[in-house]
């Protein structure tokens, strides 16, 4: 049993979260984010600037010599609240959370590889993901997809969250881990038509990549692959939390202010239940998340528990809120205006992202010996 | 005429008459609206014959034999499931020659202009005005807007509801009309959905002029004549019949079966118990319509569409999951203006999101509990601060 975690936010992160907050009110309005969504580059990239340069944000889990902030997952997780409530087309977590983790793993002596790319992924130069279909969960068989032959990479990986605004790919092949240029010969990457508008995949495909290698056994990549993998599923719950947050926010605000009958349909009390019981799950899904965040943070030894049991409970939660809000607007809910389905769109799409419900509740089983039959 | 034997022989007779190979498809629905046999619990001389609706079946299944062409009844749902029965129900000999024989062969389209950005829920508080010309013609001058109007672009009618009395207590100030959508006072602009398309609009009805000949029951009968609209709007949705495994459940059964490596015991639960649900909703609106063939229509119907909304949305929604890596594609945000618009179409993540429409469409989920509280279990109403009060004095 690990120590009880702290699952409050300190003050540092109540700062972090309001500078976050004014940046996002400014920067990233509903309006311009589905405006962004009907062009052909549906991430923002002087956005991403403002957050992973200007303010630092994308170096925040690397320790400071090799380039970073040296925070924790703790602050990690209040950006990841605050991008999910304005739902901003940027590559935080696939870039700054699990493609950072993944790489901290590994081999992070200087003048390595993997130093560099840290380095430059700290100062929001660069981003870089990992290539793995999106819906791969932690503990996974090892991705088949792409095989090295000569020290270059053939295959093709689909769905992969982020590809598009990737300058490096982290690819598994053949028992190790490589760094692909994106911009090198023999490396295609092609948009896929995504149901998530504001964090669409890719395929990516390797026609004799150039590579360099990140890890030098398959024990090595594995258990690289696993702390991206796992910190990025413990720490989508806060991505989640945020997304829910904002879905109630916002419709206890609409169904105030919105007169049928002579009266705001938030006075009836079929309403109010309904949104009472979605504020239990928001509150619920923060202990979860906070719990997450704290125990990767303090690297204690229920990582892999406290990651399966964020995403089991908040990835339905955030589907069931955004549903909700959808509904509980009218018809206005259903129109591509109003930005309440950019919202649902992550939900579902996360719901399937690191590892469904289902699949980190069987994780929970063997973690909790409560077996199958 | 009444048992099936006979109108069998007499679908019969019109199909050697009219053989649907030789025949061109709009005389061959013309010719069997004024057979009679377009909706046979019509009267006589309006497509039917006056015989219970049950018969239908004898001859829709005489006419697929035959590979006749059918009235494409996606396409004019709002017709054939609203805007008739109402004008059957209220509608002058005029009304009812003029306009139901184009209704039924789809020759002319109908849209809904019901539902205003202030009045959804509460429908009976909406704004738009009708008033008399000051021409004396007797004609109706209408003015106001109108939103989420599936269908408007490709309308030729509408039905309309408009204040006739603001000085009336909201229920009792409106009145009725069918609107010619091509009157250069209705401007239709489109409105995109979640799913990408542009499946309903936004109607403006600027001094549009409809002829008081053109109003469907009294002046400020309105709402009473707009409620067997919205009846038959719920039927119409959540009522059609369907074969085990057909709706919703269809596609993501099928998936089940087709796709091994998709398969988890979470996802096989789950399933079974929306194909049980979907199997029981199947049953009751079988049951439903046995209860009306016997005349013994039951409270029931009310609940269709409710089951149906929700048995949609948690279907797709396990579709989506299913699909695992592959649902998190969409088939297609391209802004189209659909002709037809099919809930179980398309692929997981359009029926995903589409199906999110069913429990606001036609009376929202919330509301037809209501009513089902209200007037199924008759538990007493919640408090009400608008019923006296004129509607001109409500809040907004
Ligand atoms: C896909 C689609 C197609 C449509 N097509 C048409 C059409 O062709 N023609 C047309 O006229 N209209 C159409 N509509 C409009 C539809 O009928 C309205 O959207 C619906 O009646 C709800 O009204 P509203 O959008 O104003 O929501 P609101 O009435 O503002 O409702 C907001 C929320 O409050 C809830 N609520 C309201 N009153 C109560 C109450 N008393 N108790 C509990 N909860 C309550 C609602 O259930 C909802 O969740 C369509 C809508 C959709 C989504």
């Amino acid at each position: 049993m690990s120590a009880t975690p702290d699952l409050l936010y300190s003050d540092t992160e109540d700062e972090l979260r309001s500078a976050l907050r004014g940046l996002l009110t400014d920067r990233c309005d509903p309006a311009a984010v589905i405006a962004r969504t009907e062009t052909g580059e549906p991430h923002d990239p002087a956005l991403w600037k403002a957050l992973a340069a200007d303010m630092g944000l994308a170096g925040l889990l690397i320790p400071e010599d090799l380039g970073g902030q040296g925070a924790t997952h703790r602050e990690v997780a209040v950006v990841l609240e605050e991008l999910g409530r304005a739902i901003a087309p940027v590559p935080y977590l696939t870039s700054a959370v699990i493609a950072t983790e993944t790489l901290l793993a590994g081999d992070t002596t200087k003048g390595g590889v993997a130093a560099g790319l840290l380095a430059e992924l700290a100062a929001g130069r660069r981003v870089a993901v990992l290539a793995l279909p999106w819906t791969t969960a932690p503990g996974g068989a090892p991705y088949a997809g792409v095989e090295q032959r000569d020290g270059q990479l053939h295959g093709r990986v689909t769905g992969v969250a982020d590809a598009l605004a990737a300058d490096v790919l982290l690819v598994p092949a053949d028992g190790l881990l490589y760094a692909v240029e994106t911009a090198a010969e023999g490396v295609a990457v092609t948009a896929q038509t995504a149901l998530d508008l504001t964090r669409p995949t890719a395929v990516v495909e390797l026609t004799g990549a150039p590579a360099r290698p990140l890890t030098g056994d398959p024990a090595a990549t594995r258990l690289a692959l696993d702390k991206g993998l796992s910190a990025g599923a413990g720490l989508l719950a806060s991505e989640q939390l945020g997304l829910a947050d904002w879905c109630l926010t916002e419709t206890v605000r609409h169904t105030r202010e919105r007169n049928q009958f002579n009266r705001p349909v938030g006075s009836f009390q079929a309403l109010k239940h309904r949104m009472a019981e979605l504020w239990l799950e928001v509150v619920n899904s923060r202990a979860a998340a906070r719990n997450a965040a704290d125990v990767l943070a303090t690297g204690g030894d229920e990582r892999a528990l406290a990651a399966s049991l964020a995403q089991s409970y908040c990835a339905p939660v955030a589907v069931r809120v955004a549903e909700e809000a959808l509904q509980l607007h009218g018809g206005i809910g259903m129109t591509w205006e109003h930005p309440v389905h950019l919202y649902l769109k992550r939900a579902k799409s996360d719901s399937l992202a690191l590892g469904s419900a289902g699949r980190h509740r069987e994780l929970i089983a063997d973690l909790v010996d409560l077996p199958a039959p | 005429m009444t048992d099936a034997t006979e109108l069998r022989t007499r679908t019969r007779e019109f199909l050697a008459e009219h053989p649907p190979a030789s025949t061109p498809r709009e005389e061959f629905l013309r010719a069997r609206f004024d057979a009679g046999l377009a909706w046979v619990h019509y009267p006589q001389g309006l497509g039917g014959l006056g015989v219970p609706r049950a018969l239908q079946a004898v001859v829709d299944a005489e006419l697929e034999a035959a590979g006749a062409p059918d009235n494409d009844p996606r396409r004019i749902g709002i017709g054939l499931g609203m805007a008739a029965p109402t004008i059957l129900a209220f509608g002058t000999d005029e009304q009812k020659q003029r306009l139901l024989r184009p209704l039924w062969t789809g020759d002319e389209v109908w849209c809904q202009l019901f539902s205003e950005p202030g009045a959804g829920s509460d429908l009976a508080a909406l704004a738009t005005r009708a008033i008399p010309a000051s021409d004396g013609s007797g004609d109706w001058i209408v003015n106001g807007q109108k939103v989420w109007t599936s269908n408007a672009h490709n309308a030729r009618w509408a039905i309309l509801i408009a204040r006739t009395d603001p000085d009336l207590p909201k229920h009792r100030g409106i009145s009725y009309f069918l609107c010619d959508m091509t009157d250069p006072g209705v401007e239709v602009r489109p409105l995109r959905q979640i799913t990408g398309e542009a499946e309903f609009n936004e109607v403006f009805l600027t001094d549009v002029r409809i002829p008081d000949a053109m109003r469907l029951g009294g002046i400020g009968d309105g709402w009473k004549v707009a409620q067997t609209t919205l009846m038959n709007e719920r039927v119409a949705i959540g009522g059609s019949r369907i074969p085990r495994e057909g709706g919703m459940i269809a596609s993501t059964a099928a998936l089940w079966r087709e796709r091994p490596d998709l398969r988890t015991h979470d996802l096989h639960q789950r399933l079974l118990e929306l194909w049980v649900e979907a199997e029981v909703a199947r049953l009751t609106g079988e049951r439903l319509r046995q209860q009306l063939v016997a005349g013994q229509p039951g409270p029931e119907g009310s609940g269709m569409k409710l089951g149906f909304a929700r048995l949609n949305q948690r279907i797709s929604g396990l579709e989506v999951e299913l699909l695992g890596e592959e649902g998190l594609l969409y088939d297609d945000w391209t802004l189209r203006r659909p002709e037809i618009v099919d809930f179980t179409g398309r692929e997981a993540g359009y029926r995903y999101l589409r199906s999110k429409g069913n429990s606001i469409e036609g009376g929202t989920s919330e509301v037809l509990l209501n009513i089902v509280a209200e007037r199924v279990l008759g538990l007493p109403s919640e408090p009400r601060t608008d019923k006296d009060v004129a509607w001109k004095d409500l809040a907004r």
